[in-house]
């Protein structure tokens, strides 16, 4: 699991706009979700807690995302937040999602994620995380990982 | 308080909550310092996770500390003594509760602990190709220790399923507990669900077939008068925290006769009478299952929670949830899109499990606690049962004595918000 920092949670307090314009159209019209059966790389992850579960699917060709989409369901934040970085990364050089960061979605999601949604917003970073890892293969990953963080 | 006949009022079919027992239940919120101390109103509706605790329970541990703290069984000085009375004192008042013996009473951590303990207990009881029963509406707590119990001895796991009413499947169960069966266990009460299982008769299977039997009362110990004669059954696990207690304080409950044919598990001081290099006996029930210091203020806690569910008209609070329950049940389900997990007719617990349409659980408690509702969402510790059902998570309510009709019309308000926000 790529370990996250509590300084990551913007704030504790519950905004009233979680559930932004945005977000719910993100989660009731999700981009990029579909299984895909051709891809480079892709992974799996749950969140135990809550029962939240996604498949990210990423195929690259010369070191570029062509295509890139998910699976799964969950919350409102969780698949929001898949949508969003998916259609973030499509197209993209892999080197992206090398250097990805929390951030990165904190800043697509918008809103402020309160300590006990943490996990529901990074379930796709996660994901996409270790499908890279998966990418990259063996002892290799750990330090390609850390430098991720 | 006078003490009347409780009578379920009932208005052309729709369930009211008695005026009387609201009241009760309003009083009695006052007697718990988180609950009226909140600076936002707080609407606590997950007593099924853990219950909020009386002045009276916190006061007890706090007195212990500050007056009585010494270990228990050990010193010969006065203080120690005092500690030791007053943990034993609080071990008989648990044992009274349940109608049993105090030998029979072990504390432990919590029904977790509980049943871990019993299950390591148990390893010899179970042979290769024997069979352990479970139901699939089981907590995590009582599914792995069997599931793994079965894994290291080689046996079979079998699983009694519910019907599509969300009760046990008791034909299913006639059918499964055989000549094989060396276990049964079941909890008393869903805590998904709110289901209230036939135990007196699963204990019987059991008997018939001269497997153990082994009872999740979590859920039940704080709803149900809990009589562990009447019940039959070998074992009986329960926490004190969900009947408000403490955290960390729980019993396994052993048949004398049970417990003095197993061996302990957990070894080191208190539960030894003599070690040698050469010989060793076990302490008297129950120390030689309780290795180690226990948790004193725990228990004394402990006592002191049944002491104070004991001066309360438990007849009348007891009504009172199920009215409570009934109004819930009929309120939730007039909210567009909600679905109830669980029975809707007949005897059932204060739990009920729900999902709204498109709405995830998590999204629905979120916006419950935008107006200070506190419930629960995802698999609450039973992901066979949500997988067997089908359903990636559900949302949940549960109400104790403190609950009032005030607590249901909040959670209705923050439901119909949730319908307005994934419209």
């Amino acid at each position: 699991m790529v370990g996250l920092a509590m300084s990551d949670v913007k704030s504790e307090t519950i905004d009233d706009d979680m559930y932004q314009e945005n977000i719910l159209d993100h989660y009731k019209n999700p981009r990029h979700k579909k299984v895909s059966t051709h891809c480079t790389f892709q992974h799996h992850e749950v969140n135990p807690v809550c029962g939240d579960m996604l498949t990210f699917y990423v195929d690259v060709s010369d070191g570029k995302i062509r295509d890139i989409s998910f699976s799964g369901h969950g919350c409102a934040i969780s698949q929001a937040s898949a949508s969003l970085l998916a259609e973030y990364l499509y197209g993209k050089p892999i080197l992206v999602l090398k250097k990805l960061k929390p951030e990165v979605v904190y800043t697509l999601l918008g809103i402020t994620i309160s300590l006990g949604r943490v996990k529901c917003a990074m379930l796709s970073f996660v994901t996409l995380t270790k499908a890279y890892e998966n990418y990259l293969g063996g002892k290799e990953t750990d330090n390609e990982i850390k430098k991720l963080k | 308080m006078k003490s009347t006949t409780p009578k379920i009022e009932q208005n052309r079919g729709k369930s009211v909550t008695k005026v009387e027992h609201n009241q009760l239940a309003t009083k009695i919120k006052n007697d718990f310092p988180l609950l009226i101390s909140s600076a936002k109103p707080l609407f606590y509706l997950d007593s099924t996770a853990t219950t909020q605790k009386p002045k009276v329970v916190i006061d007890a541990e706090t007195k212990y500390y500050t007056t009585t703290n010494a270990n228990v069984h050990r010193g010969l000085y006065t203080l120690a003594e005092n500690a030791t009375i007053e943990y034993e004192n609080a071990r008989a008042r648990v044992a009274s509760f349940i109608n049993a013996k105090s030998e029979e009473v072990i504390f432990t951590s919590g029904t977790t602990a509980s049943i871990n303990m019993l299950a390591r207990m148990l390893e010899n009881t179970v042979q290769v190709g024997d069979e352990i029963v479970v139901t699939i509406m089981e907590h995590h707590s009582n599914f792995l220790p069997w599931q793994q119990l079965a894994l290291r001895r080689n046996a079979v796991l079998k699983i009694i399923p519910i019907t599509t009413e969300y009760t046990l499947d008791i034909d299913a169960a006639r059918k499964i507990i055989s000549a094989k069966t060396k276990i049964v266990a079941c909890t008393y009460v869903s805590n998904v669900l709110g289901t209230i299982n036939p135990i007196v008769e699963l204990v019987g299977m059991a008997k018939k077939v001269g497997a153990i039997s082994v009872i999740d009362a979590a859920q039940a110990a704080a709803h149900l008068k809990i009589d562990v004669e009447k019940l039959g059954c070998d074992f009986l696990a329960f926490s004190g925290h969900k009947m408000l207690a403490p955290t960390g304080i729980g019993v396994l409950y052993g048949k004398r006769a049970r417990l003095d044919s197993l061996e302990p598990v957990n070894f080191g001081g208190e539960m030894v009478k003599e070690a040698t290099l050469q010989h060793i006996s076990w302490n008297d029930l129950p120390w030689k299952f309780e290795a180690g210091t226990p948790n004193i203020a725990g228990a004394i806690g402990f006592g002191k929670a049944i002491e104070y569910l004991q001066s309360l008209p438990l007849d009348k609070l007891h009504l009172h949830l199920r009215q409570l329950t009934s109004y819930a049940l009929e309120q939730m389900q007039a909210v567009p899109g909600v679905e109830i997990i669980g029975p809707i007719k007949g005897a059932r617990a204060p739990v009920i499990s729900f999902t709204m349409g498109t709405a995830h659980p998590h999204d629905i408690a979120e916006i419950c606690n935008k107006f200070g509702v506190c419930i629960r969402a995802g698999y609450h510790c039973a992901m066979p049962l949500h997988t067997s059902l089908a359903i990636s998570a559900t949302a949940r309510v549960s109400f104790y004595i403190y609950n009032t009709k005030e607590d249901v019309d909040m959670l209705i308000t923050a439901l119909r918000k949730v319908n307005e926000v994934f419209a």
